[in-house]
């Protein structure tokens, strides 16, 4: 059983996640259906889509939070069905909803979710100090959650999201209600962390975050609609903004295949 | 009124919709019913009591009988000594013992006074005094048995008429108190699931600026459920009527039209309640716990209010449900008409339109 | 091991930064105690008794005078059977009617019986049940001492030989106060207990921290317990304020080991917060999980001998309370407070309790998804 582990990991070093023929159905909805892809180590993976198109609970089945009804999938060398508890020690995730503790300080949320994660102590005071600093929040940190701004809100739950330095982080439309300002700060946030060597794995419903991405999959009614990077993509479909394309998709789905890249 | 009306549907549909809280709505006063009218009782029943008997004679062998015989009392088990008595109180196996001492009936005899030791667990007093008042009874009555064929002339009877509830039954004790609670209860809940709704959903907004009167707006939230809790009401007393023979002496007409009364009493207190609170989470807790155990306890449901403490009973003053529930007695048991309830009556169609009132302004503060 | 303690951590924070808590753990159970207990009699104080005396001789003038002289009757006294006796049960002006005969001392006089009428409202039927004993009992007494007076010399005549001594162990005084302050703090410890902290994880779940829990590596054998400890412990503070309390203003006593006393909370504290967070788990909204919760309690409560005894109950409702963990812990409480009950006499309960205890956390750990 572990040697054949072992050789898994040592297949898929390049792929961080492997997804094949996903799928979620809840009663008679398909919220997934039959979804594959890979995501390559290093890479910022964007899901793109319209709120419904299943981005959320396609991530959710990658970090182990929902059971698949078929398929498989693979996050970090292990088996999302049968494993999910392992997958978790080596993603960060941060939700549409930021889940930080509005009631307790930034300290206290920082102490907490890296205690959880099994950090010790030193590395923690350590690894928070830095990430205080670097979020230049000095003087806030015992300030509660609920009492700062959104986008402050959102750069802590994404550093917390990270601070047990793991492999893969998931986002799930971490920019959601956020201004545009704010929203290509946090970008720049995401694209310096993706260059420390994390993969990155995010969705969104905004069109113009898909060119940060090195690659995106476009989502709509539960499949995969279009997977490349984003020139290549606009190139095919002979558009020349990700608005156009996104429209251009989403009115052929029915005619375009998923495509897998490599 | 049309668009009155509109709403009002509107209110309907959602409440059918939603399955799980109807089958609560409807469900618990079954339940409820069931369970206060056979278990929530004073009399006292299958008492397990130890009798020792250290004469052994036929007297207290027929007093003994008596005793046993009786609905009130089941003999647990038998000891020789005081010192099991102790251990079986302590392990509350046994909540009565009867001693009688030696040579009982001889002294009986010499006419000399014999005493019967009767030890009742105290840590209830009022089965402690009922168990001792039915013992006292039986062994009165054996006594006087015992004395029949003395002379007596002069004698005084006394012939006692039990109005009302000739049987005693303590159901009619609860039932009218479960209506009321249970009215009580159900509309506290429903205009919790109103305002919350309204308040997920974003709604309220829209009816604001609507050319609907805050009093129509809250009139039409309210229709909707004061409908389903009558029919809960007639679901409690139908109940009550068949399982515990509980009757409706009175006017029905009467009664439908005081229980409409209540339950919008019930239902506007609910809504001022959500008004005045913070959070959604804050007005159910103080309803519940705060508002709702007291009502039980000082509206006469359980305990009577006349032989409460004078500051509690200026209290229970303010509790609506004990106007409803002196009101439901008369109406229902008593057969009395209205002649007999209109303070009662005048009192709670005050209070709810002091409440509807409180409402209105707060609704009417919070457009501003 | 650290997890756990991390999340009691995080627990206790949050518990005290909510600014309705403290007041709600020291005040409400405060207020309702004193209501509560000064409510809860079952005494009858007072009986409004009005007699209609179509006799008017020194007989009915004597028997009126002595019950007007006892505290406990508040009499009212009209000459004829009018109007007013037929109402004044209907508008509730008065518990009992009493009404002499017109020809009453006449025929006793003459050595021959004579009756009276006693008409109760028997609405409430335990109490007409105790006017009638106790009225009864006055207007016999009286007849024998006026007849006694009139035929001295007929002191074998006294019927009353065999004579009921009773005893009241535990609670010399019958003080309901001493009967009611244990159930109260039965209340209170469940619903801090069971109740805060089932809706506690209910809330996480509607504001959706609970998937950032779901999606780290913690084990539920270290979260479920370190949601329930905080919670476990301020159940425990509350009943040790409750006893406080409870002693300084009624001098409700502890007879028995306190230790016994916590020790048995604490199993049964497992137990109901164990059903509590299989309830939460199944509920998706706090609402939900509040009514259902409710009902479920005052349902088991009014089981469990809060108000009246477990014995009086029909049969199929005593079968029930075999799994009503209320009147486990309603009965051992009474039994360690007012009658000083040791371990070994509330071994049964114990035992059932404990495996109570551990059915329901496995059931409630079992219930708890991290992955849905």
């Amino acid at each position: 059983m572990d040697e054949q582990d072992k050789s898994i990991g040592k297949r898929n070093t390049e792929h961080v996640v492997e997804v094949l023929d996903l799928t979620k159905r809840f009663g008679k909805f398909t919220a997934v259906n039959r979804i594959s892809f890979e995501v390559c180590k290093g890479e910022v993976f964007g899901l793109l889509g319209a709120n419904g198109a299943g981005k959320t609970t396609l991530i959710r089945m990658l970090c182990g939070l929902l059971r698949p009804t078929e398929g498989v999938a693979r996050v970090v060398g292990y088996d999302v069905v049968h494993h999910p508890e392992r997958v978790k020690f080596s993603i960060g995730y941060m939700s549409q909803k930021f889940s930080l503790y509005e009631d307790l300080t930034v300290a206290e949320n920082i102490r907490f979710f890296g205690g959880i994660y099994g950090m010790k102590k030193k590395d923690l005071a350590k690894a928070g100090e830095a990430m205080i600093r670097k979020l230049r929040l000095e003087g806030v940190e015992n300030r509660l959650i609920g009492t700062l701004p959104l986008g402050w809100k959102q750069r802590i739950a994404f550093s917390i999201a990270v601070l047990h330095r793991p492999g893969l982080v998931f986002l799930d439309e971490p920019t959601s209600g956020v201004d545009p300002v704010t929203r290509r700060q946090f970008w720049e946030m995401i694209l310096e962390t993706a260059c420390e060597g994390f993969t990155i794995i995010v969705t969104t419903h905004y069109m113009d975050e898909a060119e940060y991405c090195d690659r995106i999959a476009i989502m709509t009614n539960g499949i995969i609609a279009g997977l490349d990077s984003p020139e290549n993509l606009q190139n095919q479909f002979n558009v020349s903004s990700m608005e156009d394309l996104f429209w251009k998709i989403t009115r052929e789905r029915k005619t375009v295949d998923s495509i897998t890249g490599i | 009124m049309k668009r009155f009306l509109a709403f009002t549907i509107k209110e309907f549909r959602h409440i059918h919709r939603d399955t799980r809280t109807l089958l609560i709505l409807f469900g618990i006063p079954v339940v409820e019913i069931v369970i206060f009218g056979y278990v929530v009782t004073n009399e006292i029943r299958h008492v397990p009591v130890v009798i020792l008997d250290k004469s052994k004679d036929v007297t207290t062998q027929k007093i003994t009988d008596r005793i046993l015989a009786s609905p009130w009392f089941l003999e647990e088990t038998k000891v020789k000594s005081e010192k099991e008595i102790h251990d079986l109180f302590k392990r509350g196996n046994v909540r009565l013992a009867v001693i009688f001492g030696q040579d009982f009936e001889k002294k009986l005899m010499r006419r000399e006074k014999v005493p019967v030791q009767v030890i009742a667990d105290g840590s209830d007093p009022n089965a402690a005094r009922l168990m001792v008042g039915y013992l006292t009874a039986i062994v009165i009555q054996a006594q006087k048995d015992l004395n029949k064929g003395m002379d007596k002339r002069g004698r005084l009877f006394i012939k006692s008429r039990m109005e009302f509830n000739p049987e005693l039954k303590g159901a009619f004790m609860f039932v009218p108190g479960t209506i009321a609670m249970i009215l009580m209860l159900i509309s506290a809940m429903m205009t919790s699931i109103s305002i919350a709704r309204e308040k997920e959903t974003g709604t309220m907004e829209a009816m604001l600026v609507s050319p609907l009167h805050p009093l129509q707006i809250i009139l039409g939230k309210v229709v909707p459920y004061v409908v389903i809790a009558f029919i809960d009401a007639v679901i409690i007393m139908a109940l009550g009527g068949a399982i515990f023979g509980v009757p409706l002496k009175g006017s029905l007409f009467l009664l439908i039209g005081e229980v409409i009364l209540f339950i919008f009493l019930s239902l506007s207190l609910g809504i001022m309640f959500s008004t005045m609170s913070s959070t959604q989470m804050e007005a159910m807790f103080l309803s519940f716990f705060a508002l709702l155990l007291p009502t039980v306890l000082l509206s006469g449901f359980i305990y009577p209010v006349e032989d409460m403490p004078v500051a509690l009973q200026w209290f229970s003053t303010l509790m609506p449900a004990r106007w409803f529930i002196v009101i439901l007695k008369s109406i229902m048991l008593k057969g009395a008409g209205f002649l007999f309830v209109w303070k009662e009556t005048l009192i709670l169609a005050g209070m709810t339109l002091v409440f509807l009132l409180v409402s209105i302004k707060k609704f009417t503060i919070r457009l501003e | 091991m650290r997890t756990i303690l991390i999340i009691i951590q995080k627990e206790f924070l949050q518990i005290f930064r909510n600014r309705m808590i403290l007041p709600m753990i020291f005040i409400v159970p405060l207020v309702q105690m004193l209501i509560l207990v000064y409510a809860a009699t079952m005494e009858v104080k007072h009986i409004d008794l009005l007699v209609v005396d179509r006799d008017n001789s020194q007989y009915s003038r004597g028997l009126i005078s002595k019950l007007s002289g006892m505290k406990i009757y508040r009499v009212a006294v009209i000459p004829t059977a009018g109007k007013e006796a037929e109402t004044c049960l209907l508008d509730n002006s008065a518990d009992a009617v009493l009404e002499i005969p017109p020809d009453c001392e006449r025929l006793l006089m003459q050595r021959q019986n004579s009756s009276v009428q006693l008409r109760m409202d028997a609405v409430d039927g335990m109490a007409a049940g105790i006017i009638n004993q106790y009225t009864s009992l006055t207007i016999n007494n009286y007849h024998k001492k006026w007849l006694a007076s009139l035929m001295p010399g007929n002191a074998g005549n006294d019927l009353s030989q065999i004579r009921v001594i009773p005893r009241y162990w535990y609670n010399p005084g019958l003080n309901y106060k001493h009967y009611m302050l244990p159930g109260i703090l039965v209340i209170l410890v469940t619903i801090m207990g069971m109740f805060l902290s089932a809706i506690n994880l209910v809330r996480e779940k509607e504001l959706g921290t609970i998937e950032q829990i779901n999606v780290t590596p913690i084990r539920r054998i270290h979260f479920i317990p370190g949601k329930l400890i905080p919670f476990w412990i301020i159940a425990l503070v509350e009943l040790s304020f409750g006893l406080t309390i409870g002693w300084l203003l009624f001098r409700v006593p502890v007879r028995g080991s306190l230790l016994l006393l916590f020790g048995f909370t604490s199993v049964y504290l497992l137990a109901v917060m164990g059903i509590g967070l299989f309830l939460a788990a199944l509920s998706r909204t706090q609402q939900q999980l509040m009514f259902v919760y409710f009902f479920v309690m005052l349902t088991f409560l009014l089981m469990s001998g809060l108000f009246t005894p477990v014995e009086s109950m029909p049969q199929w409702a005593q079968t029930v309370n075999h799994i009503n963990p209320f009147a486990y812990f309603m009965r051992v409480i009474r039994m360690i407070l007012l009658k000083g009950s040791g371990f070994r006499d509330i071994l049964p309960e114990f035992i059932s309790m404990s495996i109570y205890a551990v059915a329901a956390l496995i059931l409630a750990v079992w219930r708890y998804r991290k992955t849905i």
